[in-house]
């Protein structure tokens, strides 16, 4: 019998099999399911209904409930969904769920997840937002899923899912201080396209990927649902079981998964880093790729550094690297994803001054932990585009109307690029700064 | 709704990689579809995103909604190219298309997502079909679905097309979704 991928035998042995092969079938328990204020209220809503309105969550520590999307704005129904949560917690006496206005509160869920210690290698963790794929970088299979099958899940504790392919990407060479992993999603979903993935499981392997740590690594399998990949991993080593057992609070025991020597992958594609340069999704897709030295001296109004995908400490640390003693030229704003990266910009120093001082002394505004403008939200969201701006951002989307204003124009681009062109008030290749 | 044996009605016609925000934009998921009022003003919104040169091809700038009704559109059918409900994982993009009235898509193909959430939820059934149809069928002509037969017919033209087989999934649409799918075949007992 053939070797499996890494995502195959986590699907196999959650399916109580020995061996499952691409494009099965099959019904799989599930480890963690995620839920927040957006798609919580929906999925409550089909529990309910179809387990009944007395019935009880089939594990109370496997729900957890991250409120993130909607969190500072004064819309009433957006604040009323977060009461929904509060309820059905009460109602479910759930131990991990990360309230507004309390000290738990956290923000972004993808970020929030590993710092709570809710990933783990060889789990299988399911959310209802697309990035759940971000905890990829923990070695474990996980996706995002609709209101119905997580309010399925949240009642039978299990799922049917298709078996994927796997397609392997390897990243070879030294990546040079220009380049973050930003850059190489970017450069990936440019190359395979919107749709390369769809159906399909992406591995991210190579001396090049281990070299990174594990908030790049995180960047790398966040943005895989924008070529349409289901999920994206990376095999655990030292830098991911350093983290998760730091984190890992409840102790619980896992499972460290590798793909087999023979396994079969539906491609490979290998990238040699040192020969990459930043790279940039142009208006209005993450696959419409371009250099960021070809765009030099396209005239910008905003700058965004935040979400998920770009608003890490690792992304902040780069960012602020190049804004250190410099001014902004255009709006600029900085989010961090969670509470605790927030914290730690009030802490961390750069040359003296912590990274928030840096930012605030280059004109930057900072708005508190959420997912903000990522994805526009109601119109009092903080870094919004309100009107047809063009803005250069950290963030994972630029499909019309994704950050507001449907004629706004998003350019998706490193914190490293992200910076250098709130500098110029133009897109800069970083490398005009760090070459 | 589970499988009827025809799909009948005017066709909307959109390009390639709709993506959730276009089908139903973020400030609009602050409405809970588990509230059926709630649920109903999904379809006044659905597809406000889409760009309007896009929106009602080939011409573009045809609105989805008749001015006599603001909830429910004259279209039954949508259309689309490739990478149909690619981007966010909200369930309120299919929920968007169904209380707008909208019972089947045709697309190329489907992101993994949307695809999901249209047959678990039984929304609405998404065909696909090996041929692009988007250069082929104008927003306003008449469709008729022939789901034994997979089989698509442009009255509007006399054209038909072939779609593919629901296959693997046409039992969870036959079921109604996910939930009556998962008590007829054994998979959830209680309740």
């Amino acid at each position: 019998m053939a070797g499996m991928t890494l995502t195959e035998k986590i699907l196999a042995k959650h399916a109580q099999r020995k061996h499952v092969a691409p494009g099965e079938n099959i019904w799989i328990d599930i480890d963690i399911l995620m839920t927040h204020d957006v798609c919580g209220p929906g999925t409550i809503g089909v529990f309910h209904k179809h387990f009944g309105r007395h019935a009880k969550v089939w594990d109370r520590e496997k729900v957890v409930i991250i409120p993130d999307h909607y969190i500072f704005t004064a819309d009433a129904m957006a604040n009323r969904n977060v009461d929904v949560l509060r309820s059905f917690v009460k109602e479910q006496d759930l131990p991990y769920f990360y309230d507004v206005g309390t000290d738990k509160y956290k923000g972004v869920c993808h970020i929030a997840l590993p710092e709570e210690g809710h990933t783990r290698p060889g789990e299988v963790l399911l959310g209802t937002d697309s990035h759940t794929c971000t905890a990829g970088a923990f070695g474990e299979f996980a996706t995002g899923i609709g209101n119905t099958d997580a309010g399925f899940v949240m009642g039978a504790g299990k799922l049917w899912t298709k078996t994927p392919s796997t397609l392997r990407f390897i990243f070879d060479g030294d990546m040079p201080p220009w380049l973050m992993a930003k850059d190489l999603i970017l450069a990936v979903i440019g190359d395979i396209g919107c749709d390369g993935a769809t159906y399909q499981a992406m591995e991210f392997d190579g001396p090049g990927v281990f070299a990174l740590n594990i908030e790049e690594r995180m960047t790398l399998c966040n943005m895989v649902i924008e070529a349409g990949g289901k999920n994206g991993v990376i095999a655990p080593d030292q830098v991911t079981l350093d983290f998760v057992n730091q984190r890992n609070k409840s102790k619980k025991a896992y499972e460290v998964v590798k793909s087999d020597s023979d396994a079969h992958f539906a491609m490979e594609k290998v990238y040699d880093l040192s020969k990459l340069r930043p790279v940039v999704a142009k208006p209005h897709s993450p696959d419409n790729k371009a250099f960021a030295d070809e765009l030099k001296g396209t005239k910008l109004d905003r700058a965004y550094i935040g979400s998920c995908t770009g608003g890490k400490m690792t992304d902040f640390r780069a960012a602020a690297g190049l804004l250190y003693g410099k001014t902004v030229v255009i709006d600029t704003f900085v989010v961090p994803a969670t509470t605790e990266i927030a914290r730690n910009l009030k802490t961390e120093k750069v040359n003296g001054l912590t990274l928030e001082e840096v930012f605030l002394k280059a004109g930057a505004k900072i708005g508190d932990a959420s997912c903000a403008a990522c994805l526009g939200g109601p119109s009092d969201t903080f870094g919004r585009l309100n009107s047809a701006l063009r803005c250069i951002s950290t963030t994972n989307r630029n499909f019309p109307g994704r950050m507001g204003h449907k004629d706004a124009e998003v350019f998706l681009a490193s914190p490293l690029t992200v910076a250098a062109s709130a500098i110029s008030g133009t897109i800069t290749d970083p490398r005009e700064h760090l070459a | 709704m589970s499988l009827p044996e025809i799909i009948r009605g005017k066709v909307y016609v959109l390009g390639d990689n709709i993506d959730t925000d276009q089908i139903i934009p973020a400030q609009y998921l602050t409405f809970n579809p588990a509230i059926p009022e709630e649920y109903k003003q999904f379809g006044k919104y659905a597809l406000i995103g889409v760009p309007q040169a896009q929106g009602g091809l080939p011409k573009g700038h045809v609105p989805f909604h008749d001015a006599g009704d603001e909830f429910v559109s004259p279209y039954k059918i949508i259309v689309g190219g490739r990478n149909f409900g690619c981007g966010s994982s909200r369930e309120h993009a299919p929920i968007a298309l169904n209380a707008a009235g909208i019972q089947a898509v045709i697309a190329e193909f489907y992101a993994r997502i949307f695809f999901r959430n249209a047959v678990n939820g039984g929304y609405l059934v998404p065909f696909e079909t090996p041929q692009r149809l988007i250069d082929r069928v104008c927003t306003g002509d008449m469709l008729r679905i022939e789901i034994a037969k997979s089989i698509l017919v442009n009255e509007s033209t006399g054209e038909s097309f072939s779609l593919n087989p629901l296959g693997e999934v046409a039992p969870i649409i036959e079921a109604g979704g996910l939930f009556p799918f998962a008590r007829k075949t054994g998979m959830l007992q209680s309740v």
